[in-house]
C-alpha cells in the first residue's frame, strides 16, 4: 500500500481495520506529551509516543531509540509490549512488510539452503517458548564515571518477555549444516542510510547457533512482536545482550570461518580479561566480542528519595536477573553493607527471566540507603563499587536507594 | 555512494526546515492476504517526527546541522554528556568519517570540532 497522510489514511482504513488502526497511529499532541530527568548530568529526555507504544523515554527519533520509564518494572516480571524499549543502529527503517510474501533465508555452508515463508516457519517446525530478558549492552551508560559517549541510557534499556518461535537448531537442522562450519551470521531488514555504513550483521559460534535455546521468534508475550521490536521476525539469543537479537530478521547465513564485519570485529567489543573491564579512562590491551549478560538486581517497589513510615514494616521488592545460571540470593543491606538480609523470591519463570523479589524491612527514622545485590546459583556476586569499560557497557554494581524514613 | 534518502537528508537548511515539521510517526495496517495461519496484515511504517534541537537551531549551528543529520538526527549530538572538551568531539567527527563514511571534508574537520566543543563540549 502507498503511504498516506495520516488522516487520509484514517479515512480509508476506517471500513477496515478501524478500531486497530486508530489505536496504532499517533497523534502530533501524544507524540510530545512530556519531558523528566534521568539522574545524571544532561539526562533531560522526551516523553515520545511511537506506534505500538505507550509514552517512552525518547533517546533519538532517527533511527527510533526508546527506554522503559523504570516505574514500569514495578508493575511485574514480565514488560509489557507497549513499554518494551526499543533500539535501532541503522535509520534505514523497513517502511513496509507483507507478512504474505516475507521470507527468511538460511543459506551458506549447509546441504540445502532454505526460504520459508512466515506460514511455512509457524506450521513446519517444533514451536517453543522461553521468558527472557533482552538488555542493551549499553543500559545504564548515563552512570558511567567518568562518563563516556554512545546512548545516555539509564536503566530502561532492558525488558523480560516471553518469546514464541522456531528453536534456530531445527532450522539449521534442516538445511543440514555442513562440516567445517563456524559461526552462523544473522541480518535484518534494517538497512544502513548510506552505502558507506556496514550493515548491521551479527555473528554466532556454531555450538551457541545449536544450543537449542536460541530461536526465532515471532511473538511477545502471546502478540505478534511490535514493528519497533522487530516485527514479524527477531532473534532470541537467551542470556546474551541484545546486539544479537537481530530484528526483522531476514537472512541467516552459515560461514565457515569467523565472520569480522565491523559489528562483530570493530564494535561491541569488551576487555578480554576476568572482570571484562579496565581502570577508568583506561583502554583495554585486549578484546573480545561482548557475550553474556552479567548478574543485575533492582529494587522497584520505590523510587530514589521515597517518603515511607517509620516503626512498621516497608513492603520492599523487586527484580534480579543474569545470563542463565539463574538468581541464588538476592540480599539488602541498610547499613552500607555490613549486615545483608536475604529477600524471599518470587515464582521461577525460567533461569532467563527476571525473578522477582520482596523483603519488608523495618528502618529507623531518617535517610536510609538501602543497597540490592543478586547472586547466581553460579555464584557470581554483583561488584559493590562499578567496574568500568570504554563503550560503558554492562554496568552491574549494587544499586542503592535512599528513602525518606518517617 | 549515497542513496536517495540520504541526499534528500542533505538538502540546504531552508529545505531541512520544512522536511521537520511536525508529523506523526505512524504504523499503517492494511488488510492482506489470508495465509495458513489467519488473517495477516501488511505494515506501513512513517518515520518519527523530527525537530532541530533548541542548541542547534540558530544561523551559527548551521554546519553541524548540515554535515550531521544526513545519517541520524541531531540528539544522537544532544545527548552526549557534557564537559568532554574538544578532543570528545574530534574523535567522535573522525569516527564518523573513517568508520561511517561521513562525507565531510577534511577541511571542515576544524571548524566542525570548535563549534560542537562550542555549544557541547563545555560543562552545563
Amino acid at each position: 500500500m502507498v503511504v498516506m497522510a495520516r488522516r487520509d489514511f484514517l479515512t480509508a482504513a476506517a471500513g477496515t481495520v478501524a478500531g486497530v488502526a486508530s489505536a496504532l497511529a499517533t497523534t502530533p499532541a501524544l507524540a510530545r506529551a512530556d519531558r523528566l530527568r534521568l539522574p545524571f548530568d544532561n539526562g533531560e529526555r522526551p516523553l515520545v509516543r511511537l506506534p505500538q507504544k505507550r509514552p517512552l523515554i525518547g533517546l533519538t527519533s532517527r533511527p527510533p531509540q526508546l527506554e522503559t520509564p523504570f516505574a514500569v518494572f514495578a508493575d511485574g516480571p514480565v514488560t509489557p509490549n507497549d513499554a518494551f524499549f526499543v533500539r535501532y543502529h541503522l535509520s534505514g527503517l523497513p517502511t513496509a512488510i507483507d507478512p504474505a510474501t516475507y521470507r527468511l533465508s538460511l543459506g551458506g555452508h549447509v546441504g540445502t539452503p532454505l526460504s520459508l515463508s512466515l506460514a511455512e516457519l509457524k506450521r513446519d517446525f517444533p514451536v517453543q517458548e522461553i521468558v527472557a530478558v533482552n538488555q542493551c549492552s549499553g543500559n545504564s551508560r548515563g552512570f558511567s564515571t567518568p562518563r563516556v559517549g554512545g546512548g545516555q541510557l539509564g536503566h530502561g534499556a532492558m525488558g523480560n518477555a516471553r518469546w514464541r518461535g522456531v528453536p534456530l537448531r531445527a532450522l539449521l537442522d534442516r538445511a543440514g549444516v555442513r562440516a567445517g562450519a563456524r559461526q552462523v551470521t544473522f541480518n535484518g531488514l534494517d538497512n544502513p542510510p548510506v552505502d558507506s555504513i556496514p550493515d548491521f550483521i551479527k555473528a554466532l559460534d556454531i555450538d551457541h547457533a545449536r544450543d537449542g535455546d536460541v530461536m526465532v521468534a515471532w511473538a511477545m508475550n502471546g502478540a505478534d512482536l511490535p514493528f519497533l521490536n522487530g516485527y514479524p521476525l527477531r532473534l532470541v539469543v537467551p542470556g546474551h545482550y541484545g546486539t544479537y537479537w537481530i530484528k526483522h530478521l531476514s537472512e541467516i547465513n552459515v560461514v565457515d570461518a569467523r565472520y569480522d564485519g565491523y559489528w562483530m570485529k570493530t564494535a561491541y567489543r569488551i576487555p578480554d580479561n576476568d572482570c571484562a573491564c579496565v581502570e577508568p579512562g583506561a583502554k583495554p590491551d585486549k578484546t573480545r566480542p561482548i557475550g553474556r549478560l552479567n548478574i543485575r538486581a533492582f529494587l522497584t517497589s520505590h523510587r530514589d528519595g521515597q517518603a515511607v513510615r517509620a516503626g512498621r514494616p516497608v513492603a520492599l521488592g523487586g527484580i534480579a536477573f543474569n545470563g542463565g545460571g539463574g538468581i541464588a540470593k538476592v540480599l539488602l543491606s541498610s547499613d552500607g553493607g555490613q549486615h545483608w538480609q536475604e529477600a524471599q523470591l518470587g515464582q521461577d519463570l525460567g533461569r532467563y527471566s527476571f525473578r522477582e523479589w520482596r523483603l519488608p524491612l523495618t528502618l529507623p527514622s531518617g535517610t536510609q540507603a538501602v543497597m540490592v545485590r543478586a547472586i547466581g546459583t553460579d555464584g557470581e556476586a554483583q561488584p559493590l563499587q562499578p567496574r568500568w569499560q570504554p563503550a560503558g557497557y554492562m554496568r552491574n554494581n549494587v544499586e542503592t536507594i535512599r528513602l525518606e524514613v518517617a | 555512494m549515497m542513496r536517495a534518502a540520504a541526499r534528500r537528508h542533505l538538502r540546504p537548511l531552508s529545505h531541512r526546515a520544512h522536511r521537520l515539521a511536525p508529523l506523526a510517526a505512524a504504523l499503517i495496517l492494511c488488510a492482506g492476504s489470508l495465509g495458513a495461519s489467519g488473517a495477516a496484515w501488511s505494515l506501513t511504517y512513517t518515520p518519527a517526527p523530527e525537530t532541530v534541537p533548541a542548541i542547534l537551531s540558530d544561523e551559527g549551528a548551521q554546519a553541524v546541522v548540515a554535515q550531521c543529520s544526513g545519517c541520524h538526527s541531531l540528539d544522537y549530538l544532544t545527548t552526549q554528556p557534557r564537559g568532554k572538551g574538544a578532543q570528545f568531539w574530534r574523535d567522535s567527527v573522525n569516527k564518523m568519517i573513517a568508520v561511517y563514511g561521513a562525507p565531510i571534508a577534511p577541511a571542515d574537520i576544524d571548524a566542525l570540532t570548535a563549534l560542537l566543543d562550542a555549544r557541547l563540549g563545555k560543562a552545563g
